[in-house]
Formats: structure tokens, C-alpha cells, sequence
């Protein structure tokens, strides 16, 4: 139901989540954001079961910010991503097994962007295009055959646009509006919300 | 709203009570008051069988659990329970119909929880859930009043709702309620459930007749409606979904939260309401 994408540039990393919040059949909340920020250049997506996304999402993001405050200085996206995989690894064979799926996005001074897919078993994976949710068996083709490594910003808008347009004509669901957000060396932008009006 | 026996898990009611706790010992084969579902298994079962109190009639309705999974319990959410912001405060309505099963065991249930003058908790799901957890986020409510010589936020509230019940996810509990005030920030309106759903919004139906309920606010609800405007909307969205829904009936009690805190509006009979409404068409 529900559905992320992200999509790296040079030196930029676009990503989009729509922000449906349901609750069976009723959608209880139709601005609802699914991206928490973990620190000035880095976005965490998370998708999943109701309560497990915001409990899992709020700690990494609380001990991404601890961390900062013991040692003077930032994690970077890599070390972020790698810490938050570990922490789901960890609590996958326990009891209470956190069912999230993940984009965690970011922009390292040294490194440049990067793009980080993780799912509820805990892989990880860097790629320089990912989506979450059912929208992603439409929507990865597209980005397959219209993704470059040299995308300016605006193309790469274009290409998130073309995805969403995809999930409108075929989706089942409707999801009438997207958050979008953008993070480079200056930081997190927020874009204008994706919605999709009647046409 | 379900009325059901329950004996919880003496893990959970003494670490939650912290103290010298009764001794609720846990015995699965207990059978219940009403026609409940199959009884909660494999919550850490800690009590030996045989020492306990337990009135031992294999509960035809609960299915022995070998492999120990943990059997969701299934609730019907039987309520419609609604909550809307607008310009004046929070308009908060409620039914007050208990159903065990197929039976009504109450007409007259209160289905809204007084937290504290400024903060209202709205019922749906299991009756003691609800009002258990309710009273002890009124407890946590009092105590953050204490330390830190303020009333507590709306958001802080739910959040702190929120986090306790979600440490018994999956063990069984059903609850669905709106946590409703009004603090600093204006009025407040959150959405909380068992199944750790959080979410701030502006208007929410809840229980099984809450898509009915949903219908007719949705139609109605603007921002600038008057007091008198929204109290009948909020009435009329319940009476409709009593009309629809068979779990929900009783009477419509309406509450108005403003920034003075709450006050109680009405109690209306839905037979009442429904020769009302006739006359008026």
C-alpha cells in the first residue's frame, strides 16, 4: 500500500514517499510523513507495520543524535545506514522483530550521495535508484531504462514524475499526493508535494 | 465494545503496578463470562497449574496452543466513536452499546474517559483495555503535572499512550482511542491504537461503525461551523452509524472541548433522535 522511492544524482539524492496513513480500508490521514530526519544531510523512509515504523525510525533517529553529542561530530550516511541494518539484525530472531522496510538517504562531505535500500530481513544494500512498497514492481522498469549516473535535478524530477504518473494509471490504490525531498551539500530541501489532481 | 474476562498475565499487571500485586496466576483453560474469543496463550505463562484459583472448564471456544504462537484475539471493535476539530475546540461523540458477541450487554456504557479537565480518551475496542490504560495515562498525566509544574501536552499524552501499549503489541490487546484536549498549541486531536498507530489529524472516526460515521462527517465538517452547527454534525454521524451498524446503539453523548478545557453537551437516546429526524424530513 504503501510506497517510497529514491533516486541518486551526482551530487544530489531525490527521494519521494507518499503519505497515505491507513488503517485497514480507511485512510485515516492523507499528509502524513513517512521521512524522519536523522541528522542535517540525512533522510530516513520507513514503511511497515503500523507502530513498529515510528518505534524503530524514532530510536535510530534519537541514537543517530546521542551519537553527535558524545563524539562532537555527525555520522556519516554510510556508518547511519550500516548501524541502523545492524540494530533490525539484531532484534530479527528475537521476540519482537521490527517489520520495516527502509530507504535511508544522505549526503556525505567526503563520499558525495548515496542511497541505502534496506528491508524488514535486515539486507543492505547501496543503489543508485530504489523503491519500497507494491509501486515498486511498477516503477523500478522505468527507472531501469530511464536512470543515468549524470541526472541533473530537474531530469531527475521528471524520471520521479514519470514513476508517480505510472503508479496513477495502473496502481489499484490511490495515492493522491507525495512528499519529495532533495539533499545535497547544503542539506535537506523540501520540493513541492507531488499530487496528482484529477485529469 | 466487548465485555470479556480476562485475567492478565501476572507479568504484565505487576510490572505495570509495580508493587505487591495480587496473585493473578494465569491458567489457559479458564473459561470466560461471556462469548469471548479464544483466550490469550503463550503470554510467558509464569504460574504453576494447580495452585491456582482458577475455575478449570475447558473453554470449548479456546483452542490449545502447542506450538505457544500467540493467539490474536478477535475483537470486533463494536462502537462508533467520532472526534473533529474546528474553530471552536474538539467536538468528541460517542454511542454506548456493549455487545458480547451477538449479545447487547449494555446500552448505557460511558465510552468517554475523563483523563483530566482538559483531556478526553474515547473507548473503542476491549472495555477494560481501554479504560485500564486510560486510567493509568490519567495517572502518567497527574505525575508529569507534578514534576513539571505544567499540564501536559495533547501530543505528549497520546505519545506517552502510544509507547505504553506498544510494548504489548501483539499480546492481545484492542483498543482504538482519540486522545482529545486542548493545550498551548490550541486544540489536539490524536489517534491511538493497540497496534501502535499514532497520528495527529483533524478528524477521525473509530469502531465498526465508523465508516458510516465517516460519511456523514466528511459531507458536513468545515472549519468554521458554529458550536451549535458542529454538535449536531457530530450527533447526527453517530446516530447514522447506529442506524447502519448493528454493535453500535445506546444513547449519543456529545463533549465539547475548548480552551477552558471540556464540557459535557449532551445525552441523547438514538430512538429519540431517529422519530426526531423523521419529523423533521
Amino acid at each position: 500500500m504503501e510506497y517510497l522511492i529514491g533516486i541518486q544524482g551526482q551530487d544530489f539524492v531525490l527521494v519521494a514517499a507518499d503519505n497515505v496513513a491507513a488503517s485497514s480500508i480507511i485512510q485515516m490521514k492523507h499528509d502524513y510523513d513517512k521521512m524522519f530526519k536523522l541528522s542535517e544531510k540525512i533522510l530516513l523512509l520507513c514503511v511497515g507495520e503500523a507502530g513498529d515504523t515510528v518505534q524503530f525510525a524514532e530510536y535510530i533517529q534519537k541514537n543517530v543524535q546521542l551519537y553527535k553529542m558524545r563524539n562532537g561530530y555527525e555520522l556519516s550516511p554510510a556508518a547511519a545506514a550500516n548501524f541502523t541494518r545492524k540494530n533490525l539484525a539484531d532484534y530479527l530472531r528475537s521476540r519482537t522483530p521490527y517489520h520495516v522496510n527502509l530507504l535511508l538517504a544522505g549526503y556525505d562531505d567526503t563520499d558525495g550521495p548515496g542511497l541505502y535500500y534496506m528491508d524488514h530481513l535486515s539486507s543492505l544494500a547501496k543503489a543508485p535508484f530504489a523503491a519500497h512498497g507494491y509501486g515498486a514492481y511498477l516503477t523500478l522498469s522505468i527507472l531501469d531504462r530511464y536512470y543515468r549516473p549524470d541526472l541533473s535535478r530537474d531530469e531527475a524530477v521528471d524520471l520521479l514524475k514519470k514513476c508517480v504518473e505510472e503508479l496513477k494509471k495502473r496502481f489499484i490504490l490511490n495515492l493522491p499526493s507525495f512528499t519529495v525531498r532533495l539533499i545535497d551539500k547544503e542539506g535537506i530541501h523540501d520540493l513541492e508535494k507531488l499530487t496528482l489532481g484529477a485529469k | 465494545m466487548l465485555l470479556v474476562h480476562h485475567t492478565f498475565s501476572k507479568m504484565a499487571l505487576a510490572s505495570v503496578l509495580s508493587g505487591d500485586s495480587a496473585d493473578f496466576s494465569f491458567d489457559s483453560s479458564q473459561s470466560f463470562a461471556f462469548g469471548g474469543g479464544p483466550g490469550p496463550s503463550g503470554l510467558g505463562l509464569e504460574g504453576t497449574p494447580g495452585d491456582s484459583l482458577s475455575f478449570s472448564v475447558k473453554n470449548p471456544l479456546c483452542v490449545g496452543d502447542d506450538d505457544g504462537v500467540e493467539r490474536k484475539i478477535e475483537f470486533l471493535h463494536g462502537t462508533t466513536t467520532l472526534a473533529f476539530k474546528f474553530q471552536h475546540g474538539v467536538i468528541v461523540a460517542v454511542d454506548s452499546r456493549a455487545t458480547a458477541g451477538s449479545y447487547i450487554a449494555s446500552q448505557t456504557v460511558k465510552k468517554v474517559i475523563e483523563i483530566n479537565p482538559y483531556l478526553l480518551g474515547t473507548m473503542a475496542g476491549g472495555a477494560a483495555d481501554c479504560s485500564f490504560w486510560e486510567r493509568l495515562l490519567a495517572r502518567q498525566c497527574r505525575i508529569y503535572e507534578l514534576r513539571n509544574k505544567e499540564r501536559i501536552s495533547v501530543a505528549a499524552a497520546s505519545k506517552l499512550l502510544a509507547n505504553m501499549v506498544y510494548q504489548y503489541k501483539g499480546m492481545g490487546l484492542s483498543m482504538g482511542t482519540m486522545v482529545c484536549g486542548w493545550d498551548k498549541r490550541g486544540p489536539g486531536l490524536y489517534y491511538v491504537d493497540s497496534e501502535g498507530n499514532r497520528v495527529c489529524g483533524d478528524l477521525f472516526a473509530v469502531g465498526s461503525g465508523s465508516m458510516y460515521a465517516y460519511g456523514v462527517m466528511d459531507s458536513g465538517v468545515r472549519h468554521d461551523l458554529t458550536v451549535e452547527e458542529a454538535c449536531e454534525l457530530g450527533r447526527r454521524a453517530i446516530y447514522q452509524a447506529t442506524y447502519r451498524d448493528a454493535y453500535s446503539g445506546g444513547q449519543v453523548n456529545l463533549y465539547h472541548v475548548h480552551s477552558e478545557g471540556w464540557t459535557r453537551i449532551s445525552q441523547d437516546d438514538v430512538l429519540v433522535l431517529h422519530h426526531q429526524y423523521k419529523d423533521q424530513a
